[in-house]
């Protein structure tokens, strides 16, 4: 079925019969620690990426070696929530296969890295014997649905998440090739299942999911090809606002992709969640670009054709109109660290992990400290939207003995260090991700680090800053919406974006490109310094460069564009 | 008719090529030689008579006698898997002919062992390899030997050359027991054994001189032509190890990452102008020099002084450039331990060289090297008796992992370092130097042809088994049989310790898989997690396929350690035979028997 200029992707989706392709045979293929080239596009789909070190990869070809390759498994966790047992079976995977470290996603997931070929199948039945899954981890589908952790502030957070749980099986694809590969399910004599929501090609592209609970938009709506804020009325879920055509990629010097934020497009009652999703998946599924993976998320389709006819297409699905979007107000995206008691009495302590890599290093034993608990603990975890971690619904009897272990192992991060090293996301980057131009994670600590030093230099060391750091303009720590991003161009360089808003609503701009750190540091000194002497009491830094004027007085380039809602 | 006429009136003229061909037909090798050693003894002549204008001078044709039984004055017969044998028995050959005597010379493997009884004089160049195993050539011949059928050997005089190396346990065990069998069979000694250690070439020089004095005794009516020497390959080469080209390293790569494993170097040199040519299957002899710090290490040890003066052999040169360059101080030989246990009156290490000590001996010998000795067992050394109780540096063989017709004036070669990472903490030698050659260095090499180990006709199907830097010369006849268009199929069952790290040459055989070239490949290592195999395994799993092409006429060869993966492979592959092949454990092992003997199972191990 494959049509002329159709991108390969679709081709590969298009003959794999839903998504076996020759995973099985490249799986055994004894000679590469690589799948076959249309089975790494596959792979994904059933939340894997085939990946390789980057670092070593010319000595690696001098010794006449393939590259190491291995993989990434990203786990399928709505919501981000999971039980003690599961974290450690997790932990206990990460040990066994991959590279003994647990890394907390920016979609509130879990990623394993360098898990070899031979060792992907017992890792990912691994995972599904601890009752997770990977299922649309990655790939052109519906990725982890996100819902904010942050403690039950109103009774709407239980249901909020309920209807992440749901919506993200409901849009899971029909396929059991995933039973048939990684589970030794029966196998499929012929032909593959209908896709009634998917379609047989699948999406153009990744689709994100995120649903907001009023006034925390921690999961950051507004970035999210469709998000729900969750409308309360009289301390009942009213219903929701549809928020659609939000997404951070972007490529260097093309200037046809674009970050975007979602607008927001009308309210429904929450008995029709699923299907407006379906109706808002299905309009992407027919006519989203599948041509050009560059501009094929929603938000081209959006930006493309319009608001107005996106409402419509949308409705003509539904079957019903929308109503006017209800009024909502955000008040911060980052979490609040430290213990918190929820309506119902239980509490949740919510731990910095710095760019969510839970691993042990020098005092700070994040993965063992962390598993220790994960063994006296009898609520959940909740992982953030913000690669953090909360360890929720604690008995008020149970605290003391958490409260030991953090501070036997050296967890409390958020008792020690500077607003700005608890409020920054950093993406992986390298040594793992394909795509990095510069380091993220690994440069997160250094970076803020000489930040804080600066403004504490000018008076501003306890001063919140949302700064956030990645290795490629995909944007996967969301730096498009960080008062101070570095977005990786080249090793050690970046380009600066100023100005995100700390509700998640206003797009940083591009200020300048190409920097150093001491580049960085020489373009923030002045800025932090007006800051200091002429803001207004309690003005934020991303506020107060726009109230100022001082992104106008920025490099030339062309800030980044978007619809703000 | 000057000589050069008679040679460009070549081709022979159709009778007499009718002729020529009747007189070789069903000729063996040494029939074969003999001939052309005969004919060139002729053309010699002829050439002088050409030159004088006298006639030509009458000479007895001993063609008639080639193919008689027992017309041989001796036999001479060699079990060799390094070459050193071979190149003894050669030279003890070429002596004999040039003096127009009739013998044959034999590689052990084809020995018909059914002429024993019939043999009248023979002289036997025989190496200990493995354990004090016979050479996989010599093995049909010692198994009948050892064995109950042998026959009575009363009309047999004989002479065993026994070669060995002294810093192995065993030290020249299969020599020493053909000579004692052969005596309890009752042969007679013409000459008494010798055993001869790596630096064989006096001791055998004067064997050889003797072997042909006892020959010279004997009647004349054995007497022939005088017969030039010519061999099939024509020992041209230009370089030996006495004589070695020195080489410029073009490239030297590590080949193996990470820490888990040992350091392998690919080091790539270059023959141009040598005129050295090698084929697949030959080694590289490399004349390394020992390294800078085990040097240093044992002038500590002995506490001399580096510049002194030191006599050996008639030559008096420092005692560090004896002992970088000219002596042997990373392994350690039992003569080594016999003079250091006498000289120090240390009753400990002397109580290890009774009977009975041999584990810990063979431990103490393969973990330590002079300089630990020297420490552990102190004596007072002077100069000239350190440099008196070692023996010469010899040569390393590495095989050739190239092929000309891929690489031209190149040789390439595998090389294990030694001496990084578990076993022995001080280096190798060669492997040492030739780890630390940087580009453009020189290093000294000589070509070991190695006959035994050869490609079989394009057509046919070739089994590539080896572990670790054993997979050398199949990259050597990868390249080959890509090159010459050869269309048998290739099959190659690699074993090494980690999949990610030492993979050896993994890029190749995976772009070798991609065109087809290379038609198969099994893999196997033995330290990755979860799935621990060596090759004997993947031999059994893939046991259907491989008793298919065996009996479809492949051959298989082995390479690489003997000590354990030989062995092993062996096993499985007889096992294969048993099972497969539907036979009892007894003719499997006889169907591997002459597969060797055909030259269809052929083993390269060191
Ligand atoms: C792990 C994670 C970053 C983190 O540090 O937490 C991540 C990591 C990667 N992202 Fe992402 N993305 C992650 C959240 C995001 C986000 C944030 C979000 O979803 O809220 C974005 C921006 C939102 C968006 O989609 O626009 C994001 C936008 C991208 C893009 C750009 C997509 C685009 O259409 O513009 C790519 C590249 C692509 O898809 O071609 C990408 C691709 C990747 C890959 C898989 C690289 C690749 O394609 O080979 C990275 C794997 C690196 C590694 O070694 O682990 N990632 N990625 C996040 C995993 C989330 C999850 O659990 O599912
Ligand atoms: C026909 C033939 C082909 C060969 N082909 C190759 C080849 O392709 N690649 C290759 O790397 N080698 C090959 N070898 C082995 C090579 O010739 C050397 O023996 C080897 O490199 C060690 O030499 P060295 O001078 O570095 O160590 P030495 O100085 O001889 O030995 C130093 C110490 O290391 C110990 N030792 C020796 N060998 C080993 C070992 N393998 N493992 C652990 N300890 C050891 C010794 O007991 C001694 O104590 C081949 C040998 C033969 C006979
Ligand atoms: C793998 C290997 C094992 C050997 N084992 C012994 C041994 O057990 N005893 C011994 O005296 N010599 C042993 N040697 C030394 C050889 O006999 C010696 O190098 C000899 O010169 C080889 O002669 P060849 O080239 O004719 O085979 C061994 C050599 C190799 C490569
Ligand atoms: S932002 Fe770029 S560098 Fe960072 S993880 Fe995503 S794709 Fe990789």
């Amino acid at each position: 079925m494959a049509q002329a200029g159709l991108s390969d992707v679709e081709r590969i989706k298009a003959a794999s019969r839903g998504l076996r392709g020759t995973l099985v045979e490249s799986l055994a293929d004894p000679v590469t620690g690589a799948l076959a080239d249309d089975d790494q596009q596959l792979l994904k789909f059933h939340g894997s990426y085939q990946q390789y070190d980057r670092e070593s990869a010319e000595a690696r070809r001098q010794a006449r070696l393939e590259p190491a390759y291995s993989f990434m498994i990203r786990a399928r966790l709505p919501g981000g929530i999971c039980k003690p047992a599961q974290w450690l079976a997790l932990d206990g995977l990460s040990e066994t296969y991959a590279n003994g470290t647990l890394r907390l996603t920016s979609r509130q997931s879990f990623q394993l890295h360098g898990v070899l070929k031979s060792d992907l199948k017992a890792t990912i039945a691994g995972i599904n014997a601890t009752l997770l899954d990977t299922i649309s981890a990655c790939g052109d589908v519906n990725r982890n649905v996100m819902s904010g952790p942050g403690p039950a502030t109103s009774p709407l957070h239980a249901e909020v998440q309920r209807r992440a749980l749901e919506l993200s099986e409901h849009l899971l694809p029909r396929t059991r090739a995933y039973h048939e590969i990684w589970l030794d399910g029966e196998k499929l004599a012929t032909g593959q299942e209908e896709e009634p929501i998917l379609g047989r090609n699948f999406l153009p592209r990744k689709f994100k999911v995120a649903l907001a609970v009023p006034p925390v938009n921690d999961v950051d709506v507004f970035t999210q090809d469709l998000g729900f804020i969750a409308i309360a009325e009289g301390g009942r879920l009213a219903g929701f606002n549809l928020v659609a055509g939000g997404g951070m990629g972007s490529t260097h010097g093309d200037v046809r992709t674009f970050a975007r934020l979602g607008d927001v497009i009308g309210f429904f009652a929450p008995d029709r969640l699923l299907a407006v999703a379906e109706a808002v998946v299905t309009t992407q599924r027919d006519f989203g670009d599948r041509q050009d993976r560059k501009h094929a998320r929603l938000k081209y389709t959006i930006a493309d054709r319009g608001v107005d006819w996106f409402r419509a297409e949308v409705e003509r699905r539904l079957g019903f109109a929308l109503d006017e979007p209800q009024a909502f107000l955000f008040t911060t995206t980052g979490d609040v660290f430290g213990w918190a008691r929820d309506i119902e009495d239980r509490w949740h302590l919510t731990l910095r992990i710095e760019s969510g890599r839970v691993a042990d290093r020098g005092d700070a034993r994040l993965r063992s400290g962390l598993a220790r608990i994960a063994q006296i603990h009898r609520g959940h975890f909740r992982l953030t939207p913000n690669q953090n971690l909360t360890i929720a619904d604690v008995a008020a009897q149970d605290r003391a003995q958490i409260d030991a272990l953090v501070g036997e192992f050296g967890l409390g991060l958020h008792l020690r260090a500077r607003p700005i090293q608890l409020e920054s996301l950093a993406c992986v980057a390298l040594p793992t991700c394909p795509l990095a131009m510069a380091d993220a994670e690994r440069y997160l600590p250094p970076a803020t680090a000489v930040i804080a030093a600066l403004m504490e230099r000018h008076g501003l060391g306890a001063e919140p800053l949302l700064f956030r750091i990645s290795g490629c303009p995909n944007g996967c720590s969301r730096p498009q919406l960080a008062e101070i991003a570095l977005v990786g161009k080249a090793p050690g360089r970046y380009n600066l974006h100023l100005g995100g808003g700390r509700d998640g609503r206003r797009l940083s701009e591009l200020h300048v490109e190409n920097l150093d750190e001491a580049g960085i540091l020489a373009a923030l000194d002045p800025l932090f310094g007006a800051w200091a002497a002429e803001r207004q009491p309690g003005e934020a830094f991303g506020d107060f460069l726009h109230r100022s004027g001082r992104l106008a007085q920025s490099s030339g380039s062309a800030p980044a564009s978007g619809t703000l809602a | 008719m000057s000589p050069s006429a008679a040679l460009n009136s070549f081709p022979l003229a159709a009778e007499r090529t009718e002729l020529l061909s009747q007189l070789v037909r069903g000729l063996d090798t040494p029939g074969l030689l003999w001939i052309s050693g005969y004919t060139a003894g002729l053309a010699r002549a002829g050439v002088t008579a050409g030159m004088t204008g006298g006639a030509m001078p009458a000479i007895a044709s001993p063609a008639r006698d080639v193919q008689t039984d027992g017309a041989w004055l001796a036999s001479i017969v060699y079990g060799s898997q390094t070459g050193n044998g071979r190149h003894i028995a050669e030279a003890l050959a070429d002596q004999l002919l040039a003096r127009g005597l009739r013998i044959r010379l034999l590689r052990a493997g084809e020995y018909p062992l059914r002429e024993l009884a019939r043999e009248r004089r023979l002289f036997v160049v025989m190496s200990t390899q493995g354990d004090g195993d016979p050479p996989d050539d010599a093995r049909a011949m010692t198994d009948f030997l050892f064995s109950r059928r042998a026959p009575r050997l009363e009309a047999l005089e004989y002479s065993v050359l026994a070669l060995g190396d002294s810093s192995y346990p065993r030290y020249c065990e299969i020599g020493r027991r053909v000579d004692e069998r052969l005596a309890e069979l009752g042969a007679r000694r013409i000459l008494d054994r010798i055993d001869c250690d790596v630096d064989f070439g006096p001791a055998a020089d004067a064997w050889k001189v003797q072997a042909a004095g006892s020959l010279h005794k004997l009647s004349p009516e054995h007497a022939g032509a005088k017969v030039a020497v010519l061999r099939a390959v024509p020992d041209a080469a230009p370089y030996d190890r006495a004589r070695p080209f020195v080489a410029e390293v073009l490239a030297n790569q590590r080949i193996t990452i990470g820490e888990g494993v040992r350091d392998m170097r690919h080091v790539e040199l270059s023959l141009a102008g040598s005129g050295l040519s090698y084929e697949p299957g030959d080694a590289l002899g490399v004349v390394a020099e020992n390294p800078p710090q085990t040097v240093q290490a044992v002038l500590d040890a002995a506490r001399l002084d580096a510049s002194q003066q030191a006599m050996r052999d008639g030559r008096s040169q420092p005692l560090s450039q004896w002992l970088s360059t000219e002596l042997e101080i990373t392994r350690v030989t039992r003569s080594m331990l016999v003079t250091i246990a006498r000289r120090g009156a240390h009753a400990d290490l002397a109580a290890l060289l009774e009977p009975g000590q041999e584990s810990a001996l063979r431990a103490l010998m393969s973990q330590t090297q002079l300089p630990d000795l020297l420490v552990r067992y102190p004596a007072d050394w002077d100069a000239a008796s350190l440099v008196g109780t070692l023996r010469p540096l010899v040569p390393r063989l590495y095989s050739i992992a190239s092929s000309a017709s891929e690489v031209g004036e190149e040789v390439h070669i595998a090389v294990a370092r030694i001496g990084t990472g578990g076993g022995s903490p001080r280096p190798g030698a060669a492997s040492h130097f030739l780890a630390t050659r940087p580009d453009a260095a020189l290093v000294p090499v000589y070509v070991e042809s190695n006959p035994r180990f050869r490609l079989p006709a394009p057509d046919r199907d070739i089994v590539m088994i080896g572990a670790g830097s054993g997979v050398a010369p199949y990259r050597a006849f990868l390249q080959d049989r890509v090159a010459t268009g050869a269309r048998g199929r290739n099959w190659l069952i690699f074993g090494a310790r980690h999949f990610s790290q030492d993979f050896l040459y993994q890029l190749e055989w995976q772009r070798a898989l991609k065109r087809g070239t290379l038609a198969r490949i099994d893999l196997a290592f033995s330290r990755d997690r979860h799935r621990h195999a060596y090759v004997q395994h993947r031999i059994c799993e893939a046991g259907a396929v491989l008793h298919d092409w065996i009996e479809g006429g492949a051959t298989v060869y082995v390479c690489g350690d003997a000590a354990r993966m030989a062995p092993d492979v062996d096993r499985a592959i007889a096992d294969v035979m048993e099972r497969h092949g539907g036979m009892s454990a007894e003719a499997a092992r006889e169907h591997l028997s002459a597969l060797g003997a055909e030259g269809r199972y052929l083993r390269d191990v060191y």
